[in-house]
């Protein structure tokens, strides 16, 4: 606010001292010149009849000539004075008209509201620097849920997007560098209710400049990167980065549970799928042949690695390894979208295909001409561009490897729902068998979408009647937190995925688990249930229904009318 | 030589040397304290103040501050003779004058601290 102050009364100077010596001189000379009064004696005006004569003068010409009809001396002055002052104003008025519209004053404008609406933000946000594509998913999933988002891009179009967007939650925007430190401050890097900072720009060194200046101000905050190469990311994770997601291999890394364990891969898919999509179809990456993989950029790159690792051959076609490097393995020079390359790198025994380079024709183009030549071929399809969804779509690939979801697919499960990306880590040390029950038991919760995730947590407070019970020595279990509020023999559809209890993780608790006081319950099933289960927890006659089955009157009347009949 | 620098001094010497102008003389004595002198010294007052404006140094606060509280003591000043001419029409008794010419007094001293700051920060300036 400051800075705009002095800006304006800087810009206001010339006009208001112009302003100031025309009333000057026109009060002056108004005095000086001697008029007649009614009977002809000679008369001066006073200084404070020449000041109310002359502010009306100037901005309205004038009432009349008071308190006596104007000698012909005054008149002639009157009109010089009358010019100057109309003149004046609109020289003090075009200034100020000027003012609003400049450019300068606009931004400094735009940016203290700004600075100012962070500042009275009271509930925990994220700080996303970059509203590129994944920005946009990742600030849509967020305030889906309920949850606060900051946003800053160095592009103007995209920061006024976002008022666009109809977003749930209102998103605060500056557009400004978030490489400048004090930008990052003004969007609230500092504020006690940042919960996190989401550097996601399309520029590694912005996104390193990001994370060092959050780590630096407030080394408590969470940070999470987007990285693109490994260099940067070993720099980021050396001054403690809190997570670092490099969307080529967290893909390969999707990959691999897919080969080892499909049942796995396919929970991953179900439980961190975005609210509203439908239940995705398992896929079964083959391993009886050899795998083609197009493009050995910094995708082919990772899928080879972790394709070696499953002991599966690779056959590489690169149209530039001179650019990409010479991969340790079998390759074939070429693009992969004409026959001939495909036909020489083995198209027809080939298990599975991956149309991996960086241009979304060509991957096409590769599909489609893999699929002539062999069509039972397993393929994965990199998709780059975000307006190509529906022809990617199209071509009806096995998996489709689309950087942007990936990156903002993993960020909102950190962001959003923390106890389930641990859940998923715990996950991989469980065999397969035990991710296929799960999913049976999942797929029984729902229809054709994918499940709710709900995080809760056993505490004092707002609809805290569960905590009061356990806190006075009740005893109450998972198997009756699930029953139905409304009839209690009635199983909810949930879930009970994993309780954090102190430095204790209870993975998939038994229905027998005894809740206790500071438990936190990550959950899954339809919203439904949820709702009714906060029924049960926020509501001592509904929960003592739920544990006894008996419906206890309320009020203190009805409880000694029911006693007396007993 | 910064030309800018000199406007400024000007007007903010000017202010208090006529304001002193208007000052001197028998505090009752209506003859010692004439109306253009008073309305010279309110003019010059608010281009000296009007020219403090937009300086975001500490010491300009500080200019501006006492430019304000002149300002508002000549106002006062001049809107008791006001009321004495016209509204009241007593005149200008001893008592107003003598009113009108203390409250000139308090912008004066407003003025003169104004020209210290000048001052001090000239040699600050030097140093």
């Amino acid at each position: 606010m400051q800075n705009i102050v002095f800006l304006i009364l800087r810009r206001m100077r010339p006009p208001l001292l112009t302003l100031l010596m025309v009333y000057a001189i026109a009060v002056l000379g108004l005095t000086l010149i001697p008029g007649r009064d009614a009977d002809g004696n000679v008369w001066q005006m006073s200084i404070f009849h020449a000041f109310y004569f002359v502010s009306y003068m100037a901005t309205t010409i004038g009432f009349g000539e008071i308190p006596y009809a104007f000698s012909d001396a005054q008149r002639l002055w009157v009109s010089l004075s009358l010019y100057a002052a109309v003149i004046a104003w609109i020289y003090a008025f075009g200034t100020i008209l000027a003012l609003v519209q400049d450019r300068t004053f606009l931004e400094a404008l735009a940016e203290y509201r700004f600075a100012r609406r962070i500042r009275r933000m009271r509930e925990p946000f994220h700080l996303v620097c970059g509203y590129g594509e994944t920005g946009t998913a990742l600030v849509r999933a967020l305030t889906l849920r309920g949850q606060h988002a900051v946003v800053i891009d160095v592009d103007e179009i995209r920061t006024s997007m976002v008022q666009l967007q109809d977003l749930r939650e209102h998103v605060p925007a500056l557009h400004g560098d978030a490489a400048v430190t004090r930008h990052l401050q003004e969007a609230g890097l500092q504020h006690a209710a940042c919960a996190g900072v989401v550097a996601l720009t399309n520029d590694n060194e912005v996104n390193l400049k990001i994370a060092i200046t959050a780590k630096l101000l407030n080394p408590d905050l969470k940070v999470i990167c987007r990285a693109d190469s490994h260099d940067i990311e070993a720099n980021m994770a050396s001054f403690g980065t809190n997570h670092i997601v490099d969307p080529f291999d967290t893909f390969a890394g999707h990959l691999a549970v897919a080969f080892q364990a499909p049942c796995l891969y396919l929970l991953h898919r179900w439980l961190t799928g975005r609210e509203g999509s439908a239940l995705s179809e398992p896929v079964y990456p083959p391993q009886d042949g050899h795998w083609i993989v197009c493009g050995y950029g910094r995708f082919g790159t990772a899928i080879c690695r972790r394709l070696k690792t499953e002991g599966i051959r690779v056959v590489i076609v690169e149209a530039r390894p001179e650019v990409t490097g010479l991969p340790d393995s079998d390759f074939v020079v070429g693009r992969g979208t004409e026959a001939d390359t495909l036909n020489e790198a083995g198209i027809e025994q080939a298990a599975g295909l991956v149309a991996g380079t960086d241009d979304d024709a060509n991957n096409l183009s590769i599909v489609m001409t893999a699929r002539e030549l062999n069509p039972e071929v397993f393929v994965i399809v990199r998709q780059n561009q975000n307006d190509n969804r529906e022809i990617i779509a199209a071509v009806g690939a096995d998996m489709v490897m689309h950087p942007s979801a990936i990156i903002a697919d993993k960020i909102r499960v950190l962001l959003a729902t923390p106890m389930l990306y641990e859940f998923m880590s715990l996950a991989l040390y469980q065999d397969d068998t035990w991710a296929c029950q799960l999913v049976s038991r999942v797929a029984g919760l729902v229809r054709d979408e994918v499940p709710d995730i709900c995080e809760w947590s056993v505490e004092a407070g707002d609809g805290g009647v569960l905590h009061d019970y356990l806190a006075n020595g009740g005893q109450f279990s998972i198997e009756e937190l699930l029953r139905d509020p409304w009839q209690r023999q009635r199983e909810l559809k949930s879930i009970v995925l994993l309780i954090h209890r102190r430095n204790d993780r209870l993975l998939l608790p038994g229905p027998d688990t005894v809740l206790k006081v500071g438990d936190r319950l990550l959950m899954c099933g339809n919203r439904a249930a949820f709702t009714r289960m906060n029924w049960t927890v926020s509501h001592r006659h509904t929960l003592d229904y739920v544990k006894t089955g008996q419906d206890r009157p309320q009020g203190w009347l009805w409880r000694k009318l029911s006693g007396r009949g007993r | 030589m910064n030309p800018e620098k000199v406007v400024f001094g000007f007007f903010i010497v000017l202010a208090l040397t006529l304001n002193f102008g208007f000052f001197v003389g028998e505090i009752e004595n209506a003859d010692h304290h004439h109306v253009y002198e008073l309305f010279a010294v309110v003019v010059v007052n608010l281009i000296a103040t009007v020219l403090k404006f937009g300086d975001r140094s500490q010491m300009g606060a500080l200019l501006l501050a006492t430019s304000l509280v002149a300002m508002l003591q000549l106002i006062a000043a001049a809107l008791v003779w006001t009321f004495a001419v016209h509204v009241y029409g007593s005149g200008l008794t001893a008592g107003v004058v003598a009113s009108i010419v203390s409250l000139s007094g308090g912008a004066m001293l407003a003025n003169v601290i104004s020209v210290i700051l000048l001052i001090i920060e000239t040699v600050m300036l030097r140093r």
